[in-house]
């Protein structure tokens, strides 16, 4: 199998070049075989090479990509537990998307066009985790970003899809400038990209808390926040959302945004050797997950709330991380994959089923009009708010739990965990409540097809029973001591997210409390004001990057530098209007200033020889 | 070598004379006068013995070099007709070749007057960058450094838009004073080593490692250094370079991004650093404080244009800030990050002014504000603009990715910070290349604009140049592999 691995990406490859080629020429049924079943073969090898997989990592090497000097990277793989985790989520849930992309997307006039696009977005995030070296998954790292960008904008026609296209392109680059200088630094410290070589040589060179060590991996954790959307970079994932659906479902929720926690813990090596930094991470995600769940909640755009919870939870995956719990972060990111991608593929069908509402306010009742998309979205809910024995009970827990064990604060991060859980369950029943019970706003005007339903149900499958997967990761991962935590630890963290269902029932079903009072109110208001424009972080950074830069655009323009160039060309000129003034024709005139050069010259002369 | 030469200046000619047969003719003379001399560099370097490529050109010995040829021009002042071939002129040449046939294909129907004089133009443009690109006589380098001077001139005095009087004398005024500061240079130089060893010589191979005084050495390389950051463009001597590409045919803004800058970069690496290792070595932080400013500066320029073609030609004074830390970064890895953005630089910024021309040529207009929404007319066209797009703000796969990379992380080894600098182009690239994305091929537009799409020969030369970037971006390795050598013999001959 081993020397298969590099059709895993090549197959969506080919499928995307057919397509960009000749898309135009083909006719609907056989774009949509081609982009779905590329994507449907790589899942089948992904799958073969996980039944054949005996446990040690699988290498193979395509060609030498750059060799100059010291630096030899090639294109080539490699492949262990934690590769085989992501490969599987990425063709799975991938191709489950592609399937329910071929009926979403119908009739759609650039149909090629969006498949092409997809195949490239799954081989390069193939690529990512596949590289062996650093400098490949950094290809894979841009080409996924440029993908998104070019999805996100996939309806261009529109002006506002553009920018929320080049916003997402152009923060996460700013990330990714970091990333790469972090890859400068480990070249020059180690003189190799190779991900296993730099391991094992940081290991011997650097001792625990390296200021280097530090310093490269904040530079590396500059693109995982970028890529991940967390704070301070962010921004651009609720805007994200201008996509189609299925893209949201599959770039901006269950692949790309964990990238930077596939980035983080496959470098687990380098941050083991820097814990400031692998404080800054738990800090991060803790900080963004309260932050997202809070805006989360303050959301009418089915879409921006599901973008929110996704920013949230990847908080919690960085949590996990920067704990050391490596192993429930990595299960947190695959049982995320199918719950959230559940949820996004329900929220496209509503969306497509209320002739493109996306407005929560002008739903409602849809529990009856939908039911199969009522199913998927109550057990994506309920994984999502991590009732128990849902998928994502098994995995938060397991990084609420990690947490308060941490060596650094750990009852405080814990305790942020918890709230933020309660959050989730709020928000998440807040969506279901709000969505399919009550009053019916708009009617739907036709029910999800096969090639919708059949994804829909396969995904709430593993939605329920993802959990009960375990990922093969304790091979790539350092054992993490498992101590068992004092029992009210444990009876908190499971029972918070029932708090949570609980008030939301009281909140938004009319049983007691009624949420627009509390909305109402003069400092709800405010705070709901706040929350909505996701603590008004973009109003910041436009006022602290973007005016800016637009001023100094504006202040250049007219190109300061030639001024000085205008300066000379103003001089000669200026000369030559006096030596042409001077020439008078008078003879009178000519004989004065002869006399006067002879005098005058006369005189040096003299004065030189005397 | 000489051949190749004469193929392209007797091509002119012809090109010219033709004319008066058929008005249709000059271009197919000049089609045939650039493939022939392509398919004859071709077939000399595949009849070179392969282990000939891996040898270090050494100056003293001019056999290790892949072609060499020597004869006597003016011999009272040691003046030779001297050129020799490695495989950094290799590439460049063969690059200058495969933009001249481009350049060609971008103007197959847009010009219209006196073709004849046109093409021959552009032709003995190419036998002076060609000339270049292979001299290894300083009298002779300068000589056809005036050469490709004077055919681009005219190509943008007689065929240019609108303010093409005022963009074609600042581009030969700056050009011409900075060669004459060029001139200086070579003469003392030469004169120098007369004074030492007794006889004259222009000869590169004679001048390498000639004695010279460190403060007249300064001045001397400041006078080479002048010439080629104009060239280049550098910044702050880049302001002819968006007046002579807004102004100049679509022909001639290929020929002048493609190869007419990259004559600037060649001469820092061929002549200035090698002829001045000390005096370059002082003179490194200058340079690289230049480049990263042109980098940053040229991006923020980019952003502020609403001309395309302009946008393009501040984003050539960005890509060239690159080249420049490259080369005074000074070792192994950023100067091939150097040459490798040369070529990769030279095909993208060709093709984006190959589609402003397609533009200008379709809607008589180059102002962004009067585009958008051409993805709906010209889905090709805009596709093609797209991947360009993605080239030129660096995409990974794509060589301009590679380039800037290498560049980069070599330049991180000697200045860290000045890296960090420039790594901030990463982000101002992509600001500019979006924007200029979004206005002229998305957001809303009319269906009913009459912008027709590309044809045949339109995506048969897009269709190259992007085959060409991809192969640059995956597999850079062979071009790595023809310029290691020069690069290890230059490292050697001027020291790290």
């Amino acid at each position: 199998m081993k020397d298969l691995l590099w059709l895993i990406p090549a197959l969506p490859l080919a499928s995307a070049t057919l397509l960009i080629l000749g898309g135009r020429l083909m006719s609907p049924r056989i774009v949509a075989a081609l982009g779905v079943g590329s994507v449907g073969a790589a899942a089948i090898c992904v799958l073969l090479t996980v039944l054949q997989w005996q446990g040690a990592p699988l290498e193979s090497q395509l060609w030498t990509w750059m060799q100059v000097g010291e630096l030899s990277a090639g294109v080539s793989f490699y492949v262990d537990g934690l590769t085989l985790v992501m490969l599987s989520v990425i063709t799975g849930v991938g191709f489950l998307i592609h399937l329910y992309s071929a009926e979403f997307m119908a009739g759609d006039e650039s149909y090629a066009r969006y498949f092409a696009y997809l195949n490239l977005f799954v081989t390069a995030m193939l690529t990512l985790v596949m590289a062996d070296n650093l400098l490949l998954l950094f290809f894979g790292w841009e080409g996924v970003g440029a993908c998104s960008y070019l999805l996100i904008g996939f309806w261009h026609f529109d002006a506002a899809n553009g920018a929320a296209a080049r916003k997402a392109f152009i923060v996460t680059r700013a990330g990714d400038a970091a990333m790469a200088l972090g890859l400068f630094l480990l070249f020059a410290e180690f003189g190799t990209l190779d991900i296993q070589a730099m391991s094992a040589a940081a290991g011997e060179r650097w001792e625990v808390g390296n200021p280097t060590a530090v310093l490269a991996t904040a530079l590396l954790l500059g693109g995982a926040v970028g890529k991940s959307a967390q704070l301070p970079l962010h921004t651009w994932l609720p805007d994200a959302m201008a996509g189609p659906t299925p893209v949201s479902a599959l770039i901006h929720a269950a692949t790309m945004v964990t990238a930077g926690v596939y980035l983080v813990a496959r470098t687990h090596e380098l941050f083991l050797l820097a814990p400031p930094t692998l404080l800054a991470v738990a800090i991060i995600g803790l900080l963004t997950l309260l932050l997202a769940a809070f805006a989360a909640l303050c959301q009418h755009d089915i879409k921006r709330i599901l973008a929110w919870s996704t920013i949230s939870q990847i908080g919690y995956m960085f949590l996990g991380l920067g704990v050391g719990a490596w192993g429930a972060s990595v299960f947190h990111l695959m049982t995320h994959a199918f719950f959230k991608a559940l949820l996004f593929l329900a929220a496209g069908a509503i969306i497509h089923c209320l002739h493109h509402e996306h407005d929560i306010r002008n739903m409602g009742g849809l529990r009856t009009r939908l039911p199969l998309v009522f199913i998927s979205f109550l057990i994506g809910a309920a994984a999502l708010s991590a009732l128990p024995l849902t998928s994502g009970f098994y995995s938060k827990d397991l990084i609420v739990l990690a947490a308060f064990e941490a060596p650094v604060a750990g009852p405080w991060l814990w305790a942020g965990a918890v709230l933020g859980a309660f959050l989730t369950a709020l928000y998440s029943f807040r969506l279901v409540f709000v969505v399919f019970f009550g009053r019916t706003n708009t009617l739907p005007d036709r029910q999800p097809g096969p090639g919708m339903a059949t994804p829909l149900a396969v995904l709430c499958a593993f939605a329920l029973v993802g959990g009960w997967l375990g990922v093969p990761v304790s091979n790539v991962f350092p054992e993490a001591e498992t101590g068992h935590a004092a029992l009210w630890v444990e009876v908190i963290s499971i029972g918070v997210p029932l708090l949570g269902l609980g008030l939301a029932w009281l909140l938004f079903l009319g049983r007691g409390l009624d949420a627009g009072d509390l909305v109402a109110s003069p400092p709800g208001q405010a705070l709901y004001g706040f929350w909505h424009a996701g603590w008004r972080v973009d109003g910041l950074y436009d006022w602290l990057w973007v005016k800016p830069y637009m001023g100094l655009a504006a202040l250049l323009r007219s190109e300061p530098v030639d001024r000085l160039y205008g300066a000379v060309v103003g001089l000669c000129r200026l000369l030559h209007r006096a030596l042409s003034n001077s020439q008078t024709g008078r003879l009178r005139q000519y004989g004065t200033v002869m006399v006067v050069g002879v005098i005058v010259l006369l005189n040096i002369v003299w004065r030189a020889a005397g | 070598m000489v051949y190749l030469l004469l193929i392209l200046f007797l091509g002119g000619g012809l090109a010219w004379l033709s004319e008066r047969w058929h008005p249709q003719a000059p271009r197919w003379v000049a089609l045939g006068a650039v493939s022939f001399a392509l398919l004859y560099l071709a077939v000399a370097v595949m009849r070179l013995p392969a282990e000939h490529f891996s040898l270090l050109p050494a100056a003293t010995q001019p056999d290790t070099w892949l072609a060499h040829t020597r004869l006597e021009w003016i011999p009272r002042f040691g003046i030779r007709f001297e050129l020799a071939l490695d495989g950094l002129s290799l590439t460049l040449v063969a690059l200058t070749l495969l933009l001249g046939l481009i350049a060609l294909s971008s103007s197959w129907s847009e010009i219209d007057q006196h073709s004849g004089f046109f093409q021959a133009n552009l032709l003995w443009s190419l036998t002076g960058v060609v000339g270049v690109f292979m001299a290894l006589d300083l009298f002779l380098f300068f000589v056809f450094y005036e050469v490709m001077l004077v055919p681009m001139y005219l190509l943008i005095a007689i065929w240019g838009h609108e303010g093409r009087a005022y963009a074609s004398m600042k581009f030969f005024i700056f050009t011409q004073a900075s060669g004459l500061l060029m001139l200086v240079s070579i003469v003392v130089l030469a004169y120098q080593h007369a004074q030492v060893s007794g006889s004259y010589s222009f000869s590169y191979f004679d001048l390498l490692g000639s004695p010279l005084d460190s403060s007249l050495g300064f001045w001397v390389m400041l006078g080479f250094f002048l010439a080629f950051t104009v060239k280049l463009p550098g910044f702050p001597f880049h302001t002819w370079l968006p007046d002579a590409h807004t102004q100049a045919p679509t022909a001639g803004s290929v020929l002048l991004a493609g190869i007419l800058l990259k004559t600037g970069a060649y001469g820092l690496l061929r002549f200035t650093i090698p002829l001045f290792p000390e005096a370059s070595l002082e003179f490194a932080p200058i340079a690289m404080a230049l480049g990263a400013a042109g980098i940053i500066y040229g991006a923020v320029l980019a952003f502020a244009q609403s001309d395309f073609k302009r946008l393009v030609a501040y984003s050539s004074v960005s890509h060239m800030g690159f080249v420049l830390l490259g080369l005074y970064a000074w070792n192994s890895i950023a100067v091939q990050g150097a040459i490798v953005q040369m070529v990769a630089h030279g095909l993208s910024t060709a093709a984006l002014f190959m589609v402003a021309g397609s533009l200008q040529q379709r809607m008589h207009t180059r102002d962004m504000s009067r585009m958008g929404g051409l993805w709906l007319n010209a889905p090709r066209m805009g596709a093609c603009a797209l991947f360009f797009t993605m080239a030129s703000l660096g995409l990974p796969g794509l060589g301009n990715f590679v380039a800037e990379f290498l560049v980069l992380l070599g330049l991180f080894q000697v200045a860290p910070r000045v890296a960090v600098v420039a790594a901030l182009g990463l982000v101002t690239g992509a600001i500019y290349s979006l924007i200029m994305l979004q206005r002229s091929f998305q957001g809303p537009g009319d269906p009913e604009r009459a912008v027709p799409d590309y044809g045949g020969r339109e995506m048969a030369t897009m269709l190259l140049m992007i085959a060409l970037l991809i192969w640059l971006g995956v597999y850079p390795q062979a071009l790595l592999d023809l310029t290691q050598p020069t690069v290890d013999s230059l490292l050697s001959e001027a020291g790290s």
